[in-house]
C-alpha cells in the first residue's frame, strides 16, 4: 500500500486546505472527540461550482450526512460520497461560525474570538477564492438535531476520541477546513483539539 | 448555384414594411393588460388587498409560475408576497444593496434564532450579523430553509426540461438572470429560502418530510431593514412530490414605510434579534445615515 498523499495533524483552531485528487480517499479522525469540523469542497477545475447543501439535502432527502450520503455541487454533480462513518450523523444546515454572528448568539464580547469564516477566508484566498465563494457548509462531528416544532440547535457530540469519517472523491476536490475554534457552544466540547486529515491515492 | 426559389414578395403592402409603420405597429400595443406584468406607477395598482395603503404602493406586479423579478428598495418598505391561487413558490435571495457581497445567510437565519422554520417575528439575517428583513406577517405558515431552490438538472430529471424560458423553469436558472441584471454571477447564489411550500424534519432520522402549501391563498409579509437588492424566483418548489411541475401567479406589492426602531417588535423580539438590529443602528450610525 502506498504511502498517503496527505497526512498532517491541523492543530486546534487552524485551518487546512487542499486537492484530493479523483479517486482518492479524504479521512477526517476526531483525535479529541467532539471536535466539529468546518468544510467546503469546490470543483478544482472551476471553483465557481461548489458543494450545495440544498442540492445534497434536496437529493438525499435528509439532512443528516452519514455513510453513503453523496456531497453534491449546485448543479447536481457528485463531488465526494461518504464511504464510512463511524459517527452517525454529520451536520449540513448550521453553517460556520463567524465573528459576526457570534455577536448575535453570545454578546459582543465575543466579536474579537477566531471564528470559522476567519479560516475560510484566509485559506479561501490563497486559492483565488473571497467571500463571494463561501456557502452553507458541511460540519463534521456537529450535532444539530431539529425538534417536532423547529427547535434547532447545536447540542452535546455524539463522538468521541479517534473516529473517523472516509470519504471518495469523484473528481478533484479543492477542499478547504476549519478545525472549529467556537468556544461559546458544546460543538467542540467547549475545548477545541486537534484533526487528522489524511488524503490516500486510489 | 442552385437553391430553392426566391420566396415570392408579398403583393399586399404590410403595415410593419417602414420604420414608420413598424413604429405606429409597436405604438398601438400600448395600453394591453395581461396577467403577468408590473403595474406602473404601482399606485395605479388594483385590486388593492385589504390593508395595503394604495397611495405607497412603489412595486405591483404579478409573476406568473416559471417567472422571476428584481426590484431594489429602500430601508423600511414592505414587500408583500402573495400566493393568488394556493400553488406559488417564491424562492427568494436578499443582499445589501450597496455591498452585494453582503447577504442572505440561510445558515445563520436558522442557527441564530433556534428554529429551522420561518415563523412571524423572525428575521433574514446576513453573513454580517445584521437584520436583513423582517417577517411582520404570514398567512400560510408553509415555507423552508432547507432545500434551496431547484436546480436545471434535477429539474430536468424530474420534469424533461429545466432551462429558464422551458415549461419547468429551475429556480437557480432564474436567479441567475435575476442576479445578472445586477451585475452578480454565479459564484453570488447562496442558498435561498422559499414561501409558500413547506418542509419539516423527522427529528429522529434528519429526513425531509413535504408539507406542502397552506389550503387556497395566503401572504406573507416582509419589511426590509436595511436597502436592498431583492431577487424571487416563481417555480415548483425541489422536493414537490408532484410528477408534473406545478407553479401559478405569485403578486407582489410593495410600499414605502420606516424601518424597524430598536424599541419595537421584532427587534425586542429576542435577544438575538436586538443585537441584530443593534449591528444595523451602528452600521448605519458609522457611515453617517443617521
Amino acid at each position: 500500500m502506498s504511502a498517503p498523499l496527505v497526512d498532517v495533524v491541523v492543530p486546534a483552531r487552524a485551518p487546512w486546505s487542499g486537492v484530493v485528487p479523483a479517486g482518492a480517499t479524504l479521512g477526517i479522525v476526531d483525535l479529541g472527540g467532539n471536535q466539529a469540523v468546518d468544510c467546503l469542497f469546490y470543483l478544482a477545475a472551476d471553483t465557481t461550482e461548489r458543494y450545495s447543501a440544498p442540492e445534497t439535502i434536496v437529493r438525499q432527502g435528509s439532512i443528516f450526512l452519514t455513510t453513503g450520503s453523496v456531497l453534491r455541487s449546485q448543479t447536481g454533480r457528485p463531488l465526494l460520497t461518504v464511504e464510512e462513518d463511524e459517527v452517525g450523523r454529520h451536520d449540513t444546515i448550521g453553517g460556520a461560525c463567524s465573528k459576526e454572528s457570534n455577536t448575535l448568539r453570545y454578546g459582543h464580547h465575543t466579536r474579537h474570538q477566531h471564528a470559522c469564516v476567519e479560516n475560510f477566508l484566509a485559506e479561501g484566498a490563497r486559492w483565488g477564492l473571497t467571500k463571494r465563494d463561501l456557502v452553507s457548509n458541511i460540519n463534521w462531528y456537529m450535532n444539530v438535531p431539529v425538534e417536532a416544532n423547529g427547535a434547532l440547535g447545536i447540542v452535546d457530540g455524539l463522538s468521541a476520541p479517534g473516529l473517523a469519517v472516509t470519504l471518495r472523491a469523484h473528481e478533484d476536490v479543492l477542499t478547504l477546513i476549519s478545525n472549529c475554534p467556537q468556544v461559546n457552544n458544546p460543538c467542540n466540547g467547549f475545548d477545541p483539539t486537534p484533526v487528522r486529515i489524511v488524503v490516500t491515492a486510489p | 448555384m442552385t437553391g430553392p426559389p426566391a420566396a415570392q414578395v408579398d403583393p399586399v403592402p404590410s403595415d410593419t414594411a417602414t420604420p414608420e409603420g413598424a413604429r405606429a405597429h409597436a405604438r398601438a400595443q400600448a395600453g394591453t393588460v395581461v396577467e403577468h406584468m408590473p403595474t406602473l406607477p404601482a399606485t395605479a395598482y388594483d385590486p388593492v388587498p385589504a390593508g395595503v395603503p394604495a397611495d405607497r404602493l412603489v412595486w405591483a406586479e404579478r409573476v406568473a409560475g416559471g417567472g422571476y423579478t428584481h426590484r431594489v428598495v429602500r430601508a423600511g418598505t414592505t414587500v408583500r408576497l402573495a400566493d393568488l391561487e394556493g400553488d406559488a413558490c417564491a424562492h427568494l435571495l436578499l443582499y445589501r444593496a450597496d455591498r452585494t457581497f453582503e447577504r442572505l445567510n440561510v445558515a445563520d437565519t436558522v442557527k441564530v434564532q433556534w428554529s429551522a422554520y420561518l415563523g412571524v417575528g423572525q428575521l433574514l439575517l446576513s453573513d454580517q450579523g445584521r437584520v436583513l428583513a423582517s417577517l411582520l406577517s404570514d398567512t400560510g405558515g408553509h415555507h423552508d430553509t432547507l432545500c434551496g431552490t431547484s436546480s436545471r438538472s434535477l429539474n430536468e430529471e424530474r420534469y424533461g426540461s429545466g432551462e429558464a424560458h422551458g415549461p419547468s423553469p429551475a429556480g437557480q436558472e432564474l436567479l441567475l438572470l435575476a442576479a445578472a441584471k445586477h451585475g452578480l454571477g454565479p459564484v453570488d447564489l447562496p442558498p435561498s429560502i422559499s414561501f409558500f411550500k413547506g418542509v419539516r424534519v423527522e427529528s429522529d432520522t434528519g429526513a425531509l418530510v413535504w408539507s406542502g402549501a397552506a389550503a387556497g391563498p395566503s401572504h406573507v409579509e416582509l419589511r426590509a431593514e436595511l436597502d436592498l437588492l431583492v431577487l424571487i424566483a416563481n417555480t415548483a418548489h425541489p422536493v414537490d412530490p408532484r410528477p408534473d411541475w406545478s407553479c401559478t401567479t405569485l403578486e407582489v406589492l410593495a410600499w414605502s414605510g420606516a424601518p424597524t426602531g430598536p424599541d419595537e417588535w421584532p427587534a425586542t423580539a429576542s435577544p438575538e434579534a436586538a443585537r441584530a438590529f443593534a449591528n444595523n443602528a451602528e452600521d448605519l450610525a458609522t457611515r453617517g445615515a443617521r
